[in-house]
């Protein structure tokens, strides 16, 4: 085991998702290295970066640019072609009321899973944190549903939520609930967003919990004296402290309902998307792969990028502002 | 004090029971038959067909076109979760070492041309990729399944901000010992990232073994699918027979979770450490 000597020195904040956050916020002030002395060399700079540019050229550009430009077009079926269509398939999208209300679909699902995965991965940290005896085999048994692939817990939930087998159906028919899950819209959108909070909880809980470990020890004694209610200590004190964790985990989990549940929805719906409930991205698929509509899925995309960048500056506008920063 | 004690750890182990649970239930049940199962449902003690099913499922030739066995899928899988990490760090710490280590001319712009692909996701340009990707006719390659993935720069900015924090002494002694970039890069730079570098493999490993999206693209040849991607075949042939064989579904599921966890479990103290630190 070897420890390189300035591994704490990327850290100097207690909060470890701190290194995000500088990494976001100093972006646009210190675009430079901040060495004093640097190499002088006409050339190998860019044989060193031309690796790296070449893939991202090929790979972000080229097709970023490509959605953006078809996204005007509508391709001839038979591929015969296109033709400039202006803003038509943007207005299709956004006119229709499947896309609208699988819309609808999404922004529930997102808040829905952002929500409970964080709240179960603080409430787990916090108690992780509280203990001393068995920290450490509780860490280990509550992370490893980290390393499933998404399909992967999509079958997991298939598997407990089957019609003949399942186990959480017993349970809800128990309480009166016939569930039917990949039948009944609700069902299947309930079991989703469990399999989908089940699978993130150990990413929040790992944050979380290194983020509580970082509150230096005289801070946490100072609000042992100051507060003697553990809940009220908690509001006022930790909370405020894993502010920039949570901030940045929100970020995080917004991406992660919106994008990465693909494997989990795909798995669930089982190519019946007609009266399943999917998210955006989904239908992004659907339209472009199933459907073969290339202009209607490339408006689709940028209409998810322009999501993003809003979602991204929102965040970083309005939300940062409340939140304390040691 | 005490009470509340007990009630932490009561919480903490309906936490486990939640998250282990579900992985117990499915590798107990891949040991059963498929009858059973479907008559007894789920199980949550070891039957006694653990490695008949297990050999079946790896060594079985399957699929539509019958070339394809577990065995064969792990390999890809695995292919693709270390070219993925491998790539992924010889590409970043090249280009962090130009960011940070040398003063050019187009510094500011390149730095900002990566760091736009952070903002937008493989998914909201799947089908242009697909595109791009089947012009230069690299669907069902290795090289298509992998170097795409690339294309986002989170581990540029992992190890530029590592590099940044290397002591300005280190280059000044270095230069005044005669070493050249190259020379600085590999006796300096990559031992004193030894730990970054197997945190960050293990985080791009998981990350590169779990793609789900981008393969099932990418590959139509079965002879190029990983695991993964078999899921959703397996899942086909689930809904489409008399008596599923959840067995099989089961132990291809575990097959699919078991190098991913193992690594995790492992190397845990890195693993964390390389993701509270860097994100992928």
């Amino acid at each position: 085991m070897t420890h390189a000597p300035s591994l704490s020195a990327t850290n100097p904040t207690p909060t470890s998702a701190g290194g995000f956050f500088r990494r976001f916020r100093s972006a646009p002030s210190e675009p430079d290295a901040a060495k004093r002395v640097q190499f002088n060399s006409p050339l190998l700079p860019y044989l060193f970066l031309a690796p790296q540019m070449a893939i991202i050229f090929i790979f972000f550009y080229w097709p970023s640019v490509q959605a953006i430009q078809s996204s005007f077009y509508l391709e001839d079926p038979f591929g015969f072609g296109s033709t400039f269509v202006g803003m038509a398939n943007y207005t299709d999208v956004l006119k229709s009321g499947e896309y609208l209300s699988i819309a609808r679909f999404t922004a529930v699902f997102t808040a829905l899973v952002t929500f409970f995965s964080l709240a179960i991965g603080l409430l787990l940290a916090v108690k992780a944190d509280g203990i001393i005896r068995g920290n450490a085999t509780y860490k280990t048994l509550l992370i490893w549903v980290y390393a499933i692939a998404p399909p992967v817990a999509g079958l997991m939930g298939m598997m407990m939520f089957d019609q003949h087998i399942g186990p959480l159906v017993k349970v809800a028919a128990f309480f009166g609930w016939n569930m039917q899950v990949g039948l009944n819209y609700n069902d299947t959108a309930f079991a989703m967003i469990v399999v989908s909070v089940w699978k993130q909880i150990p990413y929040n809980f790992i944050f979380f919990l290194s983020g509580l470990q970082g509150i230096p020890v005289p801070v946490r004694e100072a609000a042992l004296m100051d507060c003697r209610s553990g809940l009220r200590r908690f509001w006022t004190v930790i909370l405020p402290l894993l502010a920039p964790t949570a901030f940045f985990l929100l970020i995080i989990n917004t991406t992660y309902a919106l994008f990465d549940t693909f494997g989990v929805i795909d798995v669930m719906v089982k190519d019946k998307a007609a009266n399943n409930p999917i998210t955006l991205v989904y239908k992004v698929y659907m339209d472009g792969f199933r459907g073969n509509d290339l202009g209607g899925s490339s408006a689709q995309s940028v209409i998810l990028m322009i999501i993003v960048f809003v979602l991204t500056i929102f965040q970083f506008r309005f939300i940062e502002r409340r939140v304390h920063y040691n | 004090m005490h009470r509340t004690k007990i009630f932490d750890h009561f919480i903490l182990l309906f936490g486990v029971f939640i998250m282990v649970g579900p992985l117990l239930v499915a590798l107990m049940t891949s040991s059963h038959e498929a009858a059973d199962i479907h008559r007894n449902g789920l199980q949550i003690l070891p039957g006694g067909h653990f490695i008949d099913t297990y050999t079946t499922v790896l060594t079985r030739e399957g699929g539509f076109t019958g070339k394809i066995t577990g065995l064969r899928m792990m390999m890809n899988s695995l292919i693709l979760g270390i070219g993925f990490a491998a790539g992924k760090i010889i590409l970043s710490m090249l280009a962090a070492y130009a960011l940070v280590y040398f003063r050019f001319r187009f510094a500011t712009i390149t730095f900002w041309m990566i760091f736009t692909t952070l903002l937008l996701p493989l998914e909201v340009r799947i089908l242009p990729s697909y595109e791009v990707m089947n012009t230069l006719k690299l669907t069902n390659t290795y090289t298509g399944l992998i170097v795409p993935l690339l294309a986002s720069a989170t581990g540029t900015f992992y190890f530029r901000q590592f590099f940044k924090s290397i002591p300005d002494e280190l280059l000044e002694a270095a230069r005044i010992d005669g070493a050249g970039p190259f020379k600085f890069f590999i006796d300096v730079i990559v031992p004193l990232s030894r730990t970054m570098i197997a945190a960050i493999f293990i985080i791009m490993f998981v990350y590169g073994w779990n793609q789900y999206l981008w393969p099932t693209l990418m590959t139509t040849d079965e002879s190029f699918f990983t695991l993964v991607r078999g899921i959703k075949q397996i899942l086909l042939v689930w809904v489409g027979s008399n008596i599923p064989d959840y067995n099989e579904a089961f132990a291809l599921a575990i097959l699919a979770m078991v190098p991913p966890v193992m690594i995790v479990m492992i190397f845990q103290r890195w693993f964390i450490k390389g993701l509270t630190e860097s994100d992928k």
